[in-house]
């Protein structure tokens, strides 16, 4: 076989265009851009019912996305979703009275935490609690509490 | 009746025989790493060979079945009124399974092939004996170097699948049919994970490409040195490597992405 160097030329295109593709396949198609690990710090917040809630679901405030869901667990002695979330140090001035609340994206879409931001002056620190929670509305439940508050009306 | 339980466990024997044939030759070759990172030049040869030439053939089909997979997603999407999730499905069904699968398919054929043909026809006619003689060792200057090439190229040709065909998509989805450009790319870049799905797809292409590499390295060294012998282990590297790639792909998604 002849040592050309358009072969090693051709080689090195090679190797180049796969690292290409990789770089490609990581920065335009996966969260990769938006997965730098941002300073971020841990809050917890405590749910009668999490829904479909799961692990780096989106965290928002106002709509905008302020962090992400870190770990959901379950309290054996409350019998409580515990949902710890890590939320982007920039956003620090989160008062200790906020609302937690999971809601769903549209009628089918998934599942998140909003924050809704309370009038107190303490801001909530690292490990940090929410005490005030909103559980997940199953839509199954709401449909069938519906249906029997218009059947009771009938009567 | 005897006969047949003889024919059996003769069979079986053969065939656990090549088994341990077959490993022992991969470790062989395996060990034959450093003397061949010491002459990089055979590695490059092979490098051209393997990857090289089988470039266009994985880029052009890359496109295609991009381009399928946009008007096709499409279609079914669209039923839905989900036409924005285009861009995800693609990308997901291409950077997890067809990327790697048809890559590692169409390398089997296109490299693995070629590889069993010429290792074959060299011990035909004798070259590898000729450089046993010579106090060279065949499986060092011949096989590991295009074992090596081999476990190098398949990731990067499966990368280029991937990426080909998501543009292939593109092209189709919001150049032909309408879907929103930018929704194609966002709705992807939020759905699909770097660490789950294309870290997932690179490692399930290396096992492909060593799993390929092996298996065409070993039928052309294996091979009974008369020119059928040859064509048969051909086609033995053909069958055996589509069998093991689709066979490994089920275990690989089995053990990758079974807890979502």
């Amino acid at each position: 076989m002849q040592h050309t160097s358009t072969q090693d030329t051709l080689v090195g295109l090679f190797v180049a265009s796969g690292v290409v593709g990789l770089f490609f396949l990581a920065m335009q198609v996966s969260n990769l851009s938006s997965f730098v690990e941002e300073d971020s710090y841990t809050i917890t917040a405590r749910f009668e019912n999490s829904g479909g809630l799961k692990p780096k679901s989106p965290v928002s405030a106002a709509g905008v996305k302020i962090g992400k869901v870190r770990s959901i667990s379950f309290d054996p002695t409350t019998y409580e979703a515990v949902v710890q979330m890590s939320i982007n140090s920039q956003y620090n001035t989160i008062p200790d009275d906020t609302t937690a609340s999971v809601f769903t994206a549209g009628l089918l879409g998934e599942q998140y935490v909003s924050l809704e931001p309370g009038g107190s002056e303490v801001y909530l620190q690292n490990d940090g609690k929410i005490e005030i929670t909103q559980s997940a509305i199953i839509l199954e439940k709401a449909i069938g509490q519906f249906l029997f508050k218009s059947a009771e009306e009938k009567k | 009746m005897i006969q047949l339980l003889q024919n059996l466990g003769a069979t079986t024997r053969t065939s656990f025989t090549k088994l341990g044939r077959g490993t022992y030759f991969l470790l062989q070759t395996i060990s034959g790493t450093f003397s061949v990172l010491l002459r990089p030049r055979l590695l490059l040869n092979q490098m051209y060979s393997v990857g090289v030439l089988s470039f266009l053939i994985i880029t052009i089909s890359g496109l295609f079945v991009g381009m399928v997979l946009g008007l096709q997603g499409y279609y079914t999407l669209s039923d839905f009124g989900a036409e924005e999730t285009l861009g995800v499905m693609v990308a997901a069904s291409l950077v997890r399974e067809l990327g790697p699968v048809v890559s590692a398919l169409l390398f089997a054929g296109r490299a693995g092939s070629a590889l069993t043909a010429e290792i074959g026809l060299m011990k035909a006619t004798e070259q590898l004996s000729g450089m046993e003689m010579m106090a060279v060792d065949p499986v060092k200057r011949i096989i590991t170097p295009r074992f090596l090439a081999g476990l190098i190229s398949m990731p990067i040709l499966a990368a280029l699948f991937s990426a080909v065909g998501i543009i292939g998509g593109q092209i189709i989805g919001s150049g032909l049919l309408g879907v929103d450009e930018g929704a194609y790319w966002s709705q992807m870049q939020a759905n699909i994970d770097f660490r789950d799905d294309i870290i997932n797809g690179v490692i399930k292409s290396v096992v492909f490409g060593f799993v390929t590499s092996w298996i065409a390295l070993f039928e052309g060294y294996d091979a009974i040195p008369t020119s059928e012998g040859v064509s048969r282990a051909t086609t033995r590297t053909v069958v055996n490597s589509a069998f093991s790639i689709l066979g490994l792909d089920f275990i690989l998604t089995a053990l990758m992405f079974g807890d979502d």
